[in-house]
């Protein structure tokens, strides 16, 4: 589906970025700076939801909605349930490892400036707009559920054994004496 | 009208966060997180992509990773669990027994 194009039709997608690649880098600046383990959970919601939306402005619809219910509900439910439940405080302020500091800082604005060389340099990348279509869950499900039955199928499986591991390794700690009794 | 590098400079920028803060935070859960938002910044990549090309199947890669991020919260959260139960700390200093 390709809508006609408006005037305002730019600015509005300039600003909706802008607005949401701030939040992002907010939360994820964010998130490094806070010493609390629960406010870190929170921005990281923030980044994820304001993904959500800019994956909307890509045209990814179930990308966005899949976004908001597995990551920004689901895994952040998980973990500010494991915060809450094992009761972390505030992290200690620590020395942290050497090799960290000498080798790893360094390493970060390495990847980082080689990255974003690679990506200025970079020619034929298109640029996106609001007319552009959206990709539907019809045409996604359609590939997926032909093409691309097996390896569903096989994640299927991976995540059964997820959960399988996530109980045993869970309750190892007390399932001796609860076998005892 | 925006170019899709600035999506991709985004990108590249939340995962170098990822990796700072996996360098930086000394909580067990934190590093964790770090690690969430590092499979994030690559997910918005392969949206890019997908949108570059006008290919379906990069939305489906994200699909999958999406899948795969939430069986590796569940494992990792239960040997978070697990871990905090025998040394009773989530400090990555104290964590240190496979260590050289």
């Amino acid at each position: 589906m390709r809508l006609a194009p408006t005037a305002s039709d730019g600015t509005m997608y300039l600003i909706l970025f802008i607005v949401f690649a701030g939040f992002c880098l907010a939360g994820a600046v964010n998130l490094l700076l806070q010493r609390h383990p629960i406010n870190s959970a929170l921005s990281l919601i923030v980044v994820m939801t304001s993904l959500a939306v800019l994956y909307l402005l890509l045209g990814a619809e179930f990308l966005a909605a899949a976004q908001v219910i597995v990551y920004a509900g689901a895994i952040m439910v998980l973990f500010t349930f494991v915060v809450m439940l094992l009761n972390a405080g505030r992290e200690e302020r620590t020395l942290g490892s050497r090799a960290a500091k000498t080798l790893g800082f360094p390493a970060v604005v390495v990847i980082l400036a080689l990255v974003a060389t690679v990506i200025v340099k970079a020619t034929g990348l298109h640029g996106a707009m609001l007319s552009d279509g959206i990709t539907s869950t019809v045409d996604l499900s359609r590939v997926l559920f032909r093409e691309l039955l097996l390896p569903f199928e096989v994640t299927s499986v991976l995540v059964l054994v997820a959960i399988l591991g996530a109980v045993a390794l869970a309750r190892s700690a007390g399932g001796e004496r609860t076998a005892g009794k | 009208m925006i170019p899709l590098s600035w999506y991709l400079l985004l990108s590249a920028v939340l995962f170098c966060l990822g990796v700072a803060g996996f360098l930086i935070k000394r909580n067990l859960i934190t590093v964790f997180m770090s690690i969430e938002l590092m499979l994030n910044a690559v997910n918005l990549s392969f949206v890019t992509f997908a949108h570059q090309w006008h290919a379906v199947k990069g939305q489906i890669f994200v699909f999958f990773v999406m899948m795969v991020a939430a069986a590796e919260a569940a494992v990792g959260l239960a040997i978070i669990i697990a871990v905090f139960r025998v040394r009773q700390t989530l400090a990555v200093d104290r964590i240190d027994l496979m260590k050289l």
